[in-house]
């Protein structure tokens, strides 16, 4: 299988199953649709109006030397490895709810501001260390575990934060494990002496900010409907240098009202931060903020604008990592990985504050999807079974998909949001991620070019 | 090749042989929290 498009003047063709990339001129890029490996005469005669013969046969015989070296029209080797799928997988990473409780009232918020449809409380020391002590006991040879510490707002509950790290670093010692602690936090509470703790300990943070005032304090309200831009901004800057603008990320939402996003991302970028990541809101589609299928032209052409900008600042050296563009397409993941997605609900898990389990942070407060309680320390294996086996072979829509690769099949809590069905991704999801994965080959090619 | 630049080659493919350890991060722990972008993390060999 593959996949061709054109942006930015670029002809980029993908060979899905190898991972080749290439560039094309426009020939090739116009025989792709005909190409017929047994025959040059058939697939140049459409052509041969067009262009000049030597040219068509020079073209010909470039896809077919790509073909026989295995670059292009690559068929599917993955389909026998997928029969042999019974990953016994293990807990990698725990997203500790330590607060379900928050100091802002984001409209577009999935977690009822804080409550997660629950009642608000903190997670005890007790708890945060009943999970720890979980997470090793089932990530058997596993060496490096991470732990996000997320909301909520976690700076509410920082004190439990800090015991939970300093045991879980002693308890890694004793096990032979490898901890990285991340934090996710809006910021308010953030102080000097939170600062130099989380740098000192945590591998990354995000920082949630929307984008230009105007954006953020539309959506990031306090109880009193007051915005909070003024306040973060700040102290994200202070954080993200005393960092090195490096292990973090300044994170933002875009909605409905914002459809214009790229000059959200932009004005990050403009405030010095070179680490970003601004993302389209998951909201149900009553929402009057919410993304709809018709907004996805708009959208569309919003990544591309950001794409060739992206370009232009880095050509400048004042370039800034857009998270969705970011694609390592020669160290990045291996296919295993890419197969089997975030590994939700099996490798992956979220702990509310009284210590129930759940698939991930985005189930949390689904009582169906509730997997067990770190005192007890078992899961459901019906539940874990259902994500374990989960893959982009078992999603109907993602078989015949070119960027199953990418997006490794989406997320699972999306697309049960929407289908009620983990294996049936979320469509607009998959529309935006397969632009932004356009972007991002294209914007490989382009520097690549120079 | 005077018509076809490669930019990349068969990087995916070649990792069905030695990939699969299991060590790299978890994706959701990265940033994004709503969506998944897979082929952006780090491999950890």
């Amino acid at each position: 299988m593959i996949h061709k498009f054109s942006m930015n003047g670029i002809n980029i063709v993908l060979d899905v199953y190898s991972g080749a990339v290439h560039v094309v001129d426009d020939i090739v890029y116009s025989m792709l649709d005909h190409y017929d490996a047994t025959s040059m005469e058939a697939t140049i005669h459409r052509l041969k109006d067009r262009y000049l013969m030597e040219q068509l046969k020079e073209a010909y015989n470039e896809i077919k030397t790509l073909q026989e070296e295995g670059l292009l029209f690559t068929d599917d080797p993955y389909t026998e490895y997928i029969d042999f799928w019974d990953k016994q997988s293990v807990v990698k990473a725990l997203c500790l709810h330590v607060a379900h409780d928050c100091n802002l009232r984001c409209k577009y918020c999935f977690a009822s501001a804080g409550s997660f449809e629950g009642k608000r409380g903190l997670m005890s020391s007790d708890i945060g260390k009943k999970a720890i002590d979980f997470v090793i006991a089932n990530s058997g040879r596993r060496r490096n575990i991470e732990i996000d510490f997320f909301g909520g707002e976690p700076l509410m509950n920082f004190d439990v934060v800090r015991d939970i790290v300093e045991y879980a670093k002693e308890q890694g010692i004793r096990h032979g494990k490898v901890f990285r602690f991340t934090i996710t936090t809006n910021g308010l509470l953030l102080n000097d002496e939170i600062k130099d703790y989380i740098n000192e300990n945590m591998s990354n943070v995000v920082l949630s900010l929307d984008g230009t005032r105007e954006v953020n304090d539309a959506m990031r309200v306090r109880m009193d409907g007051r915005g909070c831009y003024d306040d973060i901004v700040p102290k994200f800057i202070d954080i993200a240098e005393s960092r090195g603008q490096d292990n973090y990320y300044v994170r933002g939402t875009f909605t409905r009202k914002n459809l214009d996003f790229a000059k959200d991302v932009l004005h990050l970028a403009d405030l010095g931060f070179k680490q970003t990541s601004v993302e389209p809101v998951v909201a149900p589609e009553h929402e009057e903020y919410a993304l709809r299928k018709e907004d996805l032209p708009v959208l569309f052409k919003e990544y591309e604008k950001l794409a060739v900008e992206y370009i232009t600042r880095r050509k400048k050296n004042k370039g800034f990592n857009f998270f969705h563009f970011m694609l390592d397409l020669t160290q990045g993941p291996c296919v295993a990985k890419r197969l089997s997605g975030c590994g939700s609900g099996h490798e992956y898990l979220a702990v509310t504050p009284e210590g129930d389990i759940y698939p991930c942070h985005q189930f949390v407060g689904n009582k169906e999807f509730k997997m067990g309680n770190v005192m007890e320390g078992k899961l459901d294996s019906n539940i874990q079974k259902l994500f374990q086996k989960s893959n982009v072979y078992t999603k109907e829509k993602c078989r015949d998909c070119w960027a199953k690769f990418y997006c490794s099949g989406g997320c699972p809590a999306n697309a049960y949001q929407f289908n009620k069905d983990i294996n049936e991704p979320y469509f607009i999801g998959c529309e935006l991620e397969k632009k932004r994965v356009e972007c991002a080959l294209m914007i490989k090619a382009a520097l690549l070019l120079e | 090749m005077k018509h076809i630049k490669t930019i990349n080659y068969a990087t995916l493919k070649e990792s069905a042989s030695h990939g699969g350890c299991g060590e790299c991060q978890t994706s959701c722990q990265s940033a994004c929290k709503t969506s998944c972008t897979v082929a952006n993390q780090k491999c950890e060999k």
